[in-house]
C-alpha cells in the first residue's frame, strides 16, 4: 500500500479518537477528500519541479505512535534556549509532554491545540480562525488539516505581551522505525499584541521521521510577531513546513528560518497582507552539505496599498547538497505604493552542489517599487588569501568568509541568547573554533 | 632575512616575474618602484604565498629556509606580513575579534597557548594608540565601510599587532591624504628595528620621504633593472620611468 492509500484509510481509525460531532470535524472530512483527490505533489507541478517526495513515500511510516516515550529534561536541555526563561510547548513523538512543557493561561493563552479544538471556551476563536488562512487545496496542507488534532495554540489578547518567548519543540525518539508527524499550530496576536516564538523539530535517533506541519498565524492591527524556525535536524528527518500568515493594518511579522540540516526540508512560507502599512520580513540562512535538500518557497501577496515586504535568504551548499529558492510576489492592482524587496545569495562550496533560484513577480499595480536579485558564486579567492596572509588557516578563513556572507541575516534576531546560539550552530556547522564567539 | 634567487612566476600563461634577484637583510628598508604592470604587486603576493601564481623557476628563502610549498598562513606564522593595496571587507567580524583569531592562530602554530584576554586587550590598546586609532573603530566590522585611509591605517595596525620579521607594504600610500600618510609612516618607523625588515612597494617617491629606504630597486617587465640608494627614487621622480625603459631595451 502506498503512503497516500495508507493515510486515507487511516482516517477512519483517526476518527475513533476525535469528537466527530465537533464542527471542526467537517473541516477535516472535507480536507481528506481533497487530499484523496490530489495526492502528494509530483515533479510535474511547477512548484515541486526541484523537490521530489518519491523517496519519502516509499517509507512505511507509523501514523499513530503506539507507546509514549519519556524524555529527561537534562538529555534534551541543549535543544532549548535554556539560557533564558521561556514558555515551552513540547511534544514527544507527536504527543504533548506536560513534563517538559511550561504553558500559561495568565493573561495570554500558551497551550495546546487539542484543548482549543475541544473546549467550549475556545469555540468562538476556533470558528473565526481555524483553517481560514491555510490553503484548502494545497495537498500537504489538506493532509495536515485532515489529521489536525494536536500542536501549539497561542492566543495573545489586545495590548498584551507574554512575559517571555515561547518555544515550540517537537522531539522524535525513534520509538517507531519510521514516524509521520502532523503538528497543527494556531497563533493569534490581537491588536497591539507582541510575541516571539522559536520553533524546532528534533530527531533524537537515526530512525526516519517525516513531519508535515501547518501553522496559521493571525497578526491583527499593529501587532508584532517574531517567528524563528531552527532547522538543524538529522539526515533521516524530513520536514514540510506550511506556514500561513494573515496580517492586518500596521502589523509587523518577521520569520527567520535557520536551515542547517535535514534529509529533505521544504518551507512553504505564505504571507497575505490584508491591510495597509504592513511589514512582512522573511530571512533565511541555509548551510547544508552531504545529500541534504532544502527548498524555500515564499509567497507574499500584497493585497492592499502602502505595504512593504523584505526577503533576504543566504545559502551555503557543500558536497552534494541541493537547494531551491522560489520567491513569489503578487501585487494586486489596488496595492499601490507597495515596496517589495527580495534577495537570494548563494555560495556553492563544491562542484556537485546545486541551487535553483527563481524570483516570480506578478505585479498588477503601476506605482510600486519591487526589486529582486539572486547570485550564485564561490568564495572570493582574494579574500581567502587576505585572511590566510594574517596567519588564519584556510579552513578557518573559509569559515570566517562564510560567516561574513551570512551575517547580515542575523542582525534582525531580537533574542540575544538565540543569536548567540545560532552563531554557535553556524560555527559548529563550519567546523571551526575561531577563538571568539561569533 | 629574505633572499630571492632568479624568481620566475606566472599566472595562467602569462609570465609576470622573469628572474628576480633580491637580498634583504635584517634592519634594512627596501623600496621597490616601477611603472604600472611591472610586477610589483605580483612580487609581493608571491612572497606572501598567493596560490594563484605559479613559480616556474627560482627560490625564496626566509632566514635560510626555502618557502616552497609553504601556504600563506605558514608564511605568516614565520613572520611575513603583507599590507594589502585593497584590504578585503569582512562583515560581522570586528577588528578586535579578527586580530584575536589571527594572533592566536599564529601562537597555536608555534605551540603556544592562546594569549590571555588581559594581555590581548593591553596589546590592542597600545598599538591602536600608536596609530591614533579610535576605540570605536576596533569594534566595527573589519574594513566594512572604512575609508581608504582607515583601511590602510588598519593594515598597519595589524602589522603592529603581528610584529612580523618581514613586512611588505603594497602601495600603502595610495588613497592616503598627507595626515594619514604621516600617521601610517610614523607607525612603520616605530615598528622598525635591527631585527626586522621592510619592503615598501610604491609608485611614487612621496612615501619614501617618510619611510626612508636603504635601497631602491626599479622593477620593469618582471625584472629588477636598476638598484641604488634613496637618490634613485628622487631621480625617478624627476625623470619618470621612460629613460629606464629605453635603457633596458638597449
Amino acid at each position: 500500500m502506498d503512503l497516500k492509500e495508507k493515510l486515507v484509510s487511516s482516517f477512519l481509525a483517526f476518527e475513533n479518537g476525535v469528537d466527530v460531532d465537533n464542527p471542526v470535524h467537517d473541516i477535516r472530512t472535507e480536507a481528506i477528500k481533497n487530499f484523496e483527490a490530489k495526492g502528494f505533489p509530483t515533479k510535474k507541478e511547477e512548484a515541486w519541479k526541484y523537490t521530489s517526495l518519491n523517496t519519502l513515500q516509499k517509507i512505511d511510516y507509523s501514523i499513530f505512535p503506539k507507546k509514549e516515550n519519556m524524555l529527561e529534561y537534562r538529555d534534551v536541555k541543549k535543544y532549548f534556549i535554556h539560557e533564558i526563561d521561556t514558555f515551552k510547548i513540547v511534544f514527544v513523538d507527536g504527543v504533548y509532554s506536560s513534563f517538559l512543557s511550561e504553558t500559561t493561561h495568565d493573561g495570554v493563552d500558551v497551550c495546546l491545540m487539542s484543548s482549543a479544538l475541544n473546549k467550549p471556551m475556545y469555540k468562538q476563536i476556533i470558528d473565526v480562525y481555524f483553517n481560514k488562512i491555510a490553503s484548502k487545496d494545497d495537498s500537504l496542507t489538506t493532509l495536515n488539516t485532515a489529521f489536525s488534532k494536536e500542536g501549539a495554540y497561542i492566543y495573545i489578547p489586545k495590548n498584551k505581551i507574554p512575559k517571555k518567548p515561547i518555544e515550540i519543540v517537537h522531539f522524535s525518539t525513534g520509538n517507531e522505525a519510521a514516524l509521520l508527524l502532523q503538528p497543527r499550530n494556531l497563533i493569534i496576536a490581537e491588536e497591539n499584541a507582541e510575541l516571539q516564538i522559536i520553533e524546532r523539530h528534533q530527531s533524537l535517533t537515526a530512525n526516519e521521521v517525516f513531519t508535515n506541519s501547518v501553522t496559521e498565524i493571525y497578526a491583527a492591527k499593529n501587532s508584532n510577531v517574531d517567528y524563528y524556525k531552527v532547522q538543524n535536524d538529522l539526515t533521516t528527518a524530513s520536514l514540510i513546513d506550511n506556514t500561513y500568515i494573515d496580517q492586518k493594518d500596521g502589523s509587523v511579522v518577521k520569520v527567520h528560518t535557520f536551515s542547517f540540516g535535514g534529509k529533505l526540508t521544504r518551507n512553504n512560507l505564505n504571507f497575505y497582507q490584508n491591510g495597509e502599512r504592513i511589514d512582512s520580513t522573511m530571512k533565511g540562512v541555509t548551510i547544508i552539505e552531504e545529500k541534504q535538500h532544502i527548498d524555500h518557497h515564499t509567497l507574499v501577496h500584497h493585497i492592499q496599498p502602502n505595504c512593504e515586504s523584505h526577503q533576504d535568504y543566504k545559502g551555503i551548499y557543500g558536497e552534494n547538497a541541493t537547494g531551491v529558492f522560489n520567491g513569489k510576489i503578487i501585487v494586486d492592482k489596488i496595492a499601490q505604493k507597495t515596496n517589495a524587496f527580495q534577495q537570494n545569495n548563494n555560495i556553492l562550496m563544491s562542484d556537485k552542489a546545486t541551487i535553483n533560484t527563481k524570483p516570480q513577480l506578478e505585479i498588477f499595480a503601476d506605482d510600486v517599487k519591487c526589486s529582486h536579485g539572486c547570485t550564485i558564486g564561490q568564495l572570493d579567492e582574494e579574500a581567502l588569501f587576505y585572511l590566510q596572509s594574517r596567519g588564519i588557516p584556510k579552513k578557518e578563513a573559509r569559515a570566517l568568509l562564510m560567516y561574513a556572507f551570512a551575517n547580515n541575516v542575523l542582525e534582525s534576531v531580537r533574542i540575544p541568547e538565540l543569536k548567540v546560539r545560532i552563531n554557535k550552530l553556524i560555527a559548529n556547522k563550519l567546523g571551526v573554533r575561531l577563538g571568539f564567539d561569533l | 632575512m629574505l633572499k630571492i634567487n632568479n624568481l620566475h612566476a606566472r599566472v595562467e600563461d602569462k609570465e609576470i616575474l622573469r628572474g628576480i634577484n633580491l637580498t634583504v637583510n635584517a634592519g634594512e628598508v627596501h623600496a621597490i618602484m616601477g611603472p604600472n604592470g611591472s610586477g610589483k604587486s605580483t612580487l609581493a603576493a608571491v612572497i606572501a604565498g598567493k596560490e594563484e601564481f605559479e613559480i616556474t623557476e627560482g627560490e625564496i628563502f626566509l632566514e635560510g629556509e626555502n618557502l616552497e610549498d609553504n601556504s600563506p598562513e605558514d608564511r605568516a606564522h614565520k613572520g611575513i606580513f603583507l599590507s594589502f593595496q585593497y584590504p578585503v571587507e569582512i562583515p560581522g567580524v570586528s577588528v578586535t575579534n579578527f586580530m584575536k583569531t589571527a594572533i592566536n592562530e599564529s601562537r597555536k602554530a608555534k605551540g603556544l597557548e592562546d594569549m590571555p584576554a588581559k594581555d590581548m586587550l593591553k596589546l590592542i590598546r597600545e598599538k591602536s594608540e600608536m596609530l591614533e586609532i579610535d576605540r570605536k573603530f576596533l569594534s566595527r566590522s573589519l574594513n566594512e565601510g572604512f575609508s581608504g585611509g582607515e583601511k590602510k591605517r588598519n593594515e598597519i595596525f595589524q602589522m603592529a599587532m603581528l610584529e612580523p620579521k618581514l613586512a611588505i607594504l603594497d602601495e600603502t600610500d595610495s588613497g592616503l591624504d598627507i595626515d594619514a600618510l604621516r600617521i601610517v609612516a610614523n607607525g612603520v618607523n616605530k615598528l622598525k628595528s635591527k631585527d626586522n625588515a621592510v619592503i615598501v612597494i610604491t609608485h611614487y617617491q612621496r612615501l619614501l620621504e617618510y619611510i626612508v629606504p636603504d635601497f631602491v630597486h626599479v622593477l620593469h617587465n618582471g625584472k629588477i633593472v636598476k638598484s641604488g640608494t634613496k637618490d634613485l627614487a628622487l631621480e625617478l621622480e624627476e625623470k619618470g620611468y621612460d629613460w629606464l625603459k629605453q635603457e633596458t631595451v638597449i
